[in-house]
């Protein structure tokens, strides 16, 4: 097979365009984890409800209230998904998972993967395993811009570019402000941060909080391009649960930029050999482990 | 644990098909064995594997493969799905272990899904079919499996029942006789304290790979029994969903008691069964099932009623 430049840089641009799903959702799987010590197995359905938000605030939101002609519009669902999936968040860290912190950590996770098949099961008991198609893609982002060496198309462009700007923003949060100095506290030595009088749970419910609502921003970018479904979810989460392998859940850079490295090599797999692209990820996830056990980034325990 | 505990289960698993459906008591003896198997691993060593479906799953289609492609006899088709689980334990387990906890889990439910993908590439799985029509052929190739006999007048496959019942019982009692050996002792010496384990000499990563090869083999023993039972080999089997619900099955019954598992698995395969008519609402129901668990009874069914009794089950 011939492989032209042109191939392989548009396999690759769509591979990175995955690439900032998997960085923002891995980024909200290490926040989550840095501090509450779970691995947030919900952290996929949550990214399903994002899209459902933005979904359902665009087709029935308007019929519900009784204003048929309002339509939760794009640039709207961006901001207010992210807010309700993060009050679920809120919701789901003060009722259940804040009484788990004092026993094992596992029990984090078998907790939110029943909350994964509970929310997965309601949604697919209401909607279409296919999927539904969200047509509220904005004028502004239809159509392709000329990168010099390609056309692509301009909606993958922005979400490539919107979710450097999220990402990179959580880390410049996390690792250069005073309230990211806290988050970092918190992570090394909890009690001690106490200590002085810096309200730790509230600190690990919003970080809770803010970690899905990572998940749901995710989950409206995705809505545009792949038909929302309930099962959106459970095919995502398990390929982050391999990137975060890969990466190590310590470092918030090291869940970023795997992410997007993996994205693009996943997409390189696919013009190079196709039937290996949906295992290239997990494949790598192995020689990780055979070579180096704690993971790129990951610190050795 | 008590003599007469063990007469007594023995005596209903043999009478069992005479009062029970049949086809119901052997898919619970598959999932017994499974949630046994997988109770090993994380009840006796602490570990949780969030993959064991790729064993329970990836055996049940090669022993279909075998018995259906290969005209094995079932017997042998179950040893080779057995073997197949033992040696994809090994190397899954020798990956996994390199990790600890929480990673553990990753590990093993991503590792899985490779499975997953080859169940649904491989060009003798069927793809989204599964393998269907699986015969269940003649044991030892004299004694036929599908013969029925009339019990009360409902036809009952007494054979494939009674096949099924001592493959369970052999599995139960391996495990039994691991739990309780001095290897049994050193994993849950592993799952009590790792680093003393490791001080005292013991060469933990052995033990480990060790319990999950055996635990990944009797879970492929479950799984091929099943796809005897059921003559099906399909994704469901293999799917995430699978590793799911062995979990929930031993987190119910009570992880790291002998007798939990099979209560688990009773649970949720009658919740199944009797609930199959609210279609997809079940995993709603498993879901809140893992909650509920999770947030307030942790020991589970049977190690809540050890703590009432005092008695180790």
């Amino acid at each position: 097979m011939e492989l032209s430049f042109q191939t392989v840089m548009s396999q690759v641009m769509l591979g990175l365009n995955n690439g900032a799903f998997y960085a923002i959702l891995s980024l909200g799987l290490a926040v989550i984890f840095g501090l509450l010590n779970i691995v947030n197995f919900a952290h996929g359905a949550l990214y399903m409800l994002g899209a459902y938000v933005a979904l359902l605030g665009f087709t029935s939101l308007g019929p519900l209230i009784g204003m048929p002609d309002f339509h939760l519009n794009y640039w709207a669902a961006l901001i207010v998904a992210p807010l309700v999936v993060g009050a679920v968040g809120i919701v789901i860290e003060k009722t259940m998972l804040s009484r788990l912190y004092k026993f094992d950590h596992l029990y984090g996770l078998l907790l939110t993967f029943g909350l994964a098949l509970i929310i997965q099961g309601v949604f697919t008991n209401f909607f279409n395993v296919s999927g539904d198609p969200y047509e509220a893609k904005p004028e502004i982002l239809n159509g392709a811009v000329n990168l010099g060496f390609m056309m692509f198309p301009k909606y993958r462009l922005w979400v490539i570019v919107i979710s450097l700007a999220v990402c990179f923003g959580t880390w410049y949060v996390i690792e250069r402000t005073k309230l990211g100095s806290y988050l970092r506290a918190g992570t090394e030595n909890p009690e001690l941060v106490k200590a002085f009088g810096v309200n730790v749970p509230l600190m690990i419910t919003l970080t809770y909080g803010y970690g899905v609502a990572l998940a749901a921003f995710a989950g409206v970018l995705a809505a545009p391009i792949y038909s929302v479904s309930p099962v959106m979810g459970s095919e995502m989460i398990i390929t982050v649960f391999a990137v975060v392998v890969i990466g190590g859940m310590g470092s918030i850079m090291g869940s970023i930029v795997t992410g997007l490295l993996l994205g693009m090599v996943e997409g390189f797999t696919k013009v190079v050999y196709a039937p290996a692209s949906s295992t290239v990820i997990f494949l790598i996830m192995v020689v990780v482990l055979l070579v180096k056990p704690a993971g790129l980034f990951g610190r050795e325990s | 644990m008590n003599k007469k505990i063990w007469i007594a289960l023995i005596l209903l698993g043999l009478l069992a098909p005479f009062v029970v459906y049949p086809v119901f008591m052997m898919k619970l003896l598959c999932f017994a064995l499974f949630a046994s198997a997988f109770n090993l691993l994380l009840g006796y060593t602490g570990l949780l594997s969030f993959g064991h479906a790729a064993f329970f799953g990836g055996a049940s289609y090669i022993t279909g493969h075998l018995v259906k492609n290969s005209g094995l006899t079932p017997e042998l088709g179950v040893l080779g799905g057995t073997l197949f689980a033992g040696l994809l334990g090994y190397l899954v387990g020798s990956l996994a272990i390199r990790r600890q906890g929480i990673y553990f889990a990753m590990v093993t439910l991503a590792l899985a899904q490779i499975v997953y993908f080859v169940a649904l590439k491989a060009p003798f799985t069927g793809g989204e079919d599964g393998l269907q029509g699986i015969p269940r052929g003649d044991l030892f190739g004299f004694i036929d499996l599908n013969q029925v006999y009339s019990v009360g007048g409902n036809p009952v496959a007494l054979n494939l029942y009674y096949f099924v019942f001592v493959l369970f019982c052999l599995g139960f009692w391996i495990i039994h006789r691991t739990i309780h050996s001095p290897f049994g002792q050193v994993l849950k010496a592993i799952r009590e304290n790792e680093p003393r384990a490791v001080s005292l000499g013991y060469k933990v990563e052995r033990f480990k790979l060790m319990a999950f090869v055996l635990s990944a083999a009797l879970s492929g023993m479950a799984g091929s029994m099943k796809s005897l039972v059921f003559q099906l080999a399909s994704l469901t089997d293999v799917s995430w969903h699978t590793s799911g619900e062995v979990v929930l099955m031993t987190l119910l019954g009570g992880v790291g008691t002998v007798l939990g598992p099979l209560v688990g698995a009773f649970t949720v395969v009658t919740l199944q069964s009797e609930l199959s008519s609210v279609g997809s609402w079940i995993t709603v129901i498993i879901g809140v099932t893992f909650v509920i668990c999770v947030l307030l009874f942790r020991r589970g069914v049977v190690g809540e009623l050890g703590r009432l009794l005092k008695k180790s089950l």
